[in-house]
């Protein structure tokens, strides 16, 4: 459970005799993932590079040393809480970053509010993490299944997409981005003709898709993720379902499924994300800074585990100690938030970071201009409606 | 217009058909588990990793070597098939005098090890592979839209299926296969090499799947885990039809195929533990299989 | 002849349980208990707990495999249902811990007596097929019924206290409350093995239908092993609910299945001690991996191959060809 760790401590230490600012904090950092399964490539060591780099660009001079060590969950709640606990008790760990898969998520967020640590997820789309479970201890970074499906379903509808079909994932994750997006969907107006729920993992989707195209709805919302959506998409692509009128939404998607999709099959797709490496100068340059140690663009994902570690050395640095989780989160509540990536926002009440979300649209093979280039943005959805409303919730945090 | 249980018949057909080609995979897998479990009574838990090999050869062969979807069909099974050989050779031969569980742990560390390796070196999102161009497009055929890849999938692999159970059943190849497994030492008196023979079914029966695999590679996202979850549905296959029987393999497959498109309509959540329902069942009714001999 | 033979030592094994234990196997039950006893002072409890745990459900699968000679493929569903009664019974009904595990126990218990009588009719690998079939079903449960709370799983069980009275809050403290179920466990089953019903089944594992001449209602001494097993697997469950406060769909899939066996072929199926050592290594190896990703597969991959090619017997069976005693 050590290695990828790294100090920077001994520059750090060293000027410390010479620094005005004694405080003299060493912080460890977990950066706990899916380093082997379907998620390994949009968080992975991806994220692990990510936080390396928040770590350089907070600073050495600051009077706090930073350790990063990492593991692998296997999306597995037992798994992760089994590592989570250990870094906990015996090696010192403050924070846990990053952690994909909302049922690892949960159990991560529940054993940090026991020990009072700090966790920053990245990866997870629950939004129960800042609603009925939320917990004193938690920042949830980078989307949730709230947003997501108030970004897709929201702007399809207004796009004249009105009718949908639901092909999701039989698991607690699909049902809650359908659920919230048919919330969604109804409250703009639009109706849903039905829905199928799919074993999970599946193979072959198409049996799913042809019950989709005989439903006449004009969107097919697919409530899946990893290679579950891509499956899909490849096999509606064969079905010729796209030519049919219909359209797909993917309600999780990232950078990353359409690289691997191919323009081809993914040209046309419309999906939610709150970063895409090409949105403006500072993101070019780090996710160029990214590329040059990972070989890859920055998934979304993997932008949250900078913006979000970042943004907790912050506050340890502003509070001037690390030790008390729940005083921490709360001075990260406290300062707004400002980094390259994300711009600036602020971490709300229930531990929700919210910012702006982007609605796009997957480029054409011939509107590409290369590897990589892939999206293009159809709307800004501005920070204060991006997210669930504060009341909505449920929260205990919030009064 | 009736309509049948609250679906509409041309529905029903559609997802009939959808069965059928899904079967068609099933088929082809269960019958090179079954050749290799009638001959060398090996469980072999690597087919699923053969599968996903098939896929990633055919996909290696396209983007470093520039062969095409076609070339990939011939190419990838034969030298999928040649790593299956070597591996027999090496290993799984000094298991045969051993008790089922041995080949089966062993066929099952190798599959762990396979995946691993590809898992590392490309990932776990899946590499895109192009259908060929000569089948792209489809047909309307009035009750559902029926890409022409899906069509040559049934085709490709109904050939496939009924050729190896000519030869197996009506040639004398097949007939001093058959012998072999009955009797490998009266077979061998006769001047046959048998170990031979059985490397080279096993090499045939890893080729299947690795045939498979180069179909599937169009239809199914290319990753390393593509044939994780599916060993234990196509075992399930290969217990229903009758462990060793070709025909029952083969049938067998196709029916399954059906019988889960049925369920996708009907009860889509079930669809991945029907065929265990179905294997607990026949297992209970008929130990055998559908398809096999009582012992 | 080889009847006769066969006979005679089952009478002298018979014999040899009615003295008690041999001395070497006292030596090496006292050996654990002194190094469960230490171990908390040396290594972190949560993960000695995880040890515990698995070494109790490997030497209930090796109850079943080692000396009844049946493969089940299946057993996860014990494990994992177990685990799943015991975590509602704590959070929802609020039970005491020591009343959850045994709720957990009880209904891997009868689950393992409503598969067992089905499964028992088939032999070898159609065995491991039905198990494997009646496991399946019970994942396909597990994920679909709602008090399981899907991939999820049943999460911040409450670990309470022990007879209403001795908080378990504190790692240190369970541990010995695992340890000492764990090593009843254990004693239980080395009981069980070397009593007059063990010297029966394993009877019957050499060959069946002399045991069935002999006069032996084969079919329930068979039943009677997989409930035995099933429920033991279902002690193994319960606690692991406890001490991670956690039930998860892991638990009922089918690779926790393949992990027992491996972790049972590893230490060395048949024999005592072999489970124990197995899954201790195993648990190990994942605890310590945890870093390396897909390496954690491929090196478990490659145990699973030099296992099977060189170490059939596994560890501690190895060892005990060597010093020419059981272990």
């Amino acid at each position: 459970m050590k290695n990828t760790g790294f100090l920077l401590a001994s520059l750090a230490a060293s000027l410390m005799a010479t620094s005005a600012l004694a405080q003299d904090i060493s912080v460890k950092i977990g950066v706990l993932n899916d380093r082997s399964g379907i998620y390994s490539d949009i968080t992975g060591e991806g994220s692990v590079i990510a936080a390396q780099l928040a770590v350089e660009d907070f600073g050495t001079d600051k009077g706090i040393a930073v350790e990063i060590v990492s593991a692998d969950h296997q999306n597995k709640p037992d798994v992760g809480s089994n590592v989570a606990r250990q870094w906990y008790d015996t090696e010192n760990v403050d924070m846990i970053a990053d952690v994909p898969t909302s049922s690892v998520a949960l159990a991560i967020h529940e054993i940090t509010r026991e020990k009072n640590k700090v966790h920053v997820n990245s990866g997870a789309a629950s939004s129960d993490l800042t609603g009925s479970a939320c917990s004193p201890n938690t920042v949830h970074w980078t989307y949730d299944t709230w947003a997501l499906a108030n970004g897709t379903g929201g702007a399809m509808v207004a796009a004249g997409g009105d009718s949908w079909f639901f092909v999701t994932a039989d698991y607690a994750f699909g049902h809650a981005l359908e659920r919230d997006t048919t919330a969604m969907v109804e409250k703009s107006g639009g109706t849903v003709l039905g829905g199928v729920r799919t074993p999970f993992p599946g193979q072959d989707f198409s049996s799913f898709l042809l019950q989709a195209q005989s439903s006449g709805a004009k969107v097919i919302g697919l409530a899946n993720a990893g290679g579950d959506t891509i499956n899909s998409i490849k096999q509606a692509s064969e079905f010729g379902i796209t030519q049919g009128g219909q359209s797909l939404a993917g309600l999780l998607m990232f950078v990353n499924d359409v690289h691997s999709l191919g323009l081809d099959v993914a040209q046309g797709l419309v999906l939610t994300e709150s970063f895409y490496w090409d949105l403006n100068d500072q993101t070019r340059e780090w996710s160029t800074r990214f590329e040059e140690k990972t070989g890859n663009k920055p998934s979304m994902i993997q932008a949250g585990v900078y913006a979000g570690t970042l943004h907790y050395l912050k506050a340890v640095e502003a509070l001037g100690s690390k030790d008390d989780g729940a005083a921490v989160v709360a001075k990260m509540k406290e300062l707004k938030t400002d980094d390259p990536l994300f711009g600036q926002g602020e971490v709300r009440e229930d531990g929700r970071k919210v910012h702006d979300m982007y609605l796009f649209r997957v480029k054409t093979p011939d509107q590409s201009e290369g590897p990589w280039d892939y999206y293009e943005t159809v709307s800004t959805i501005p920070a204060a409606e991006a997210f669930r409303p504060l009341a909505d919730g449920g929260c205990s945090l919030v009064q | 217009m009736f309509e049948l249980l609250g679906i509409p018949p041309q529905a029903l057909f559609g997802q009939l058909l959808l069965g059928l080609i899904n079967g068609s995979f099933y088929a082809i897998l269960s019958l090179g588990l079954a050749i290799i479990f009638g001959l060398l009574n090996i469980i072999n838990f690597t087919h699923g990793a053969q599968y996903m090999l098939g896929a990633f050869v055919a996909w290696m062969l396209l983007t470093y070597f520039g062969v095409p979807y076609w070339g990939a069909l011939l190419l990838a099974p034969v030298l999928v098939g040649i790593k299956g050989v070597i591996i027999e050779r090496l290993l799984i031969s000094r298991l045969y005098h051993l008790d089922h569980l041995y080949g089966l742990l062993l066929t099952f560390g190798l599959a762990l090890i396979i995946q691993g390796l590809l898992r590392n070196q490309y990932g776990i999102s899946g590499l895109p592979y192009a259908i060929p161009p000569q089948l792209s497009g489809g047909q309307n055929l009035g009750f559902m839209f029926l890409p022409n890849y899906r069509a040559w999938v049934v085709v490709a692999s109904l050939v496939v299926c009924l050729a190896t159970w000519f030869v197996i059943e009506k040639t004398r190849l097949g007939a001093y296969l058959r012998a072999a497994t009955e009797n490998p030492t009266l077979v061998g008196a006769f001047g046959i090499n048998v170990p031979r023979m059985i490397t080279l079914t096993y090499g045939f029966g890893v080729a299947l799947a690795a045939f498979a695999g180069v179909l599937a590679a169009p239809i199914y996202a290319v990753n390393p885990n593509m044939g994780a979850d599916l060993i234990i549905v196509v075992f399930a296959v290969v217990v229903i039809g009758g462990m060793g029987s070709i025909l029952g393999a083969i049938v067998t497959g196709f029916g399954l195929g059906l019988v889960e498109g049925l369920t996708k309509v009907f009860y889509p959540e079930a669809s991945s533990v029907i065929i265990f329902v179905i294997m607990a069942i026949v297992l209970l009714v008929k130990p055998a299989g559908l398809f096999g001999r009582t012992a | 002849m080889t009847a006769v033979t066969e006979t005679e030592t089952t009478g002298i094994a018979v014999q040899q349980a009615r003295a008690g234990m041999p001395l070497h196997h006292v030596a090496i039950f006292v050996a654990l208990l002194a190094a469960g006893l230490v171990a908390p002072f040396l290594l972190y409890p949560v993960f000695l707990m995880k040890v515990l745990c698995f070494a109790l459900f490997a030497c209930a699968f090796n109850l079943l495999l080692g000396y009844g000679g049946l493969l089940s493929f299946g057993h996860a569903a014990y494990f994992g249902s177990a685990s799943y009664i015991a975590a509602h019974a704590a959070k929802v009904w609020g039970l005491s811990p020591e009343l959850a595990i045994l709720s957990g126990t009880l209904a891997a218990a009868v689950l393992g007596l409503a598969i067992g009588s089905l499964a028992i009719r088939r032999q070898g690998i159609y065995f491991a097929m039905v198990t494997l079939a009646f496991a399946q079903m019970v994942f396909f449960f597990s994920l679909q019924a709602p008090f399981t709370g899907g991939e999820d799983g049943i999460q911040a069980v409450p670990r309470g206290n022990l007879f209403g009275l001795l908080s378990l809050r504190s790692d240190f403290t369970l541990y010995f409350v695992v340890l000492a179920i764990t090593l009843g466990g254990l004693l239980l089953i080395y009981r069980i093995i070397h009593s007059p019903f063990g010297q029966v089944l394993k009877a019957i594992r050499e060959n069946e239908p002399r045991a069935v001449s002999l006069g032996y209602r084969v079919n329930r001494y068979k039943l009677a092993v997989f409930v035995l097993s099933a429920t033991l697997a279902g002690l193994a469950g319960s606690t692991k609910a406890l001490v991670f406060q956690l039930a998860s769909l892991t638990d009922v899939h089918w690779s926790m299945s393949g992990e027992v066996v491996l972790m049972t072929l590893i230490g060395g199926m048949g024999t005592v001690f072999g489970p124990i050592v197995g899954a201790a290594i195993i648990v190990t190896m994942q605890n310590y991996l945890a870093t390396f990703g897909a390496w954690v597969t491929i090196i478990q991959g490659c145990i699973f191959v030099v296992c099977v090619m060189l170490f059939r017997e596994g560890i501690v069976g190895v060892i005990a060809k060597w010093i020419r005693k059981p272990l």
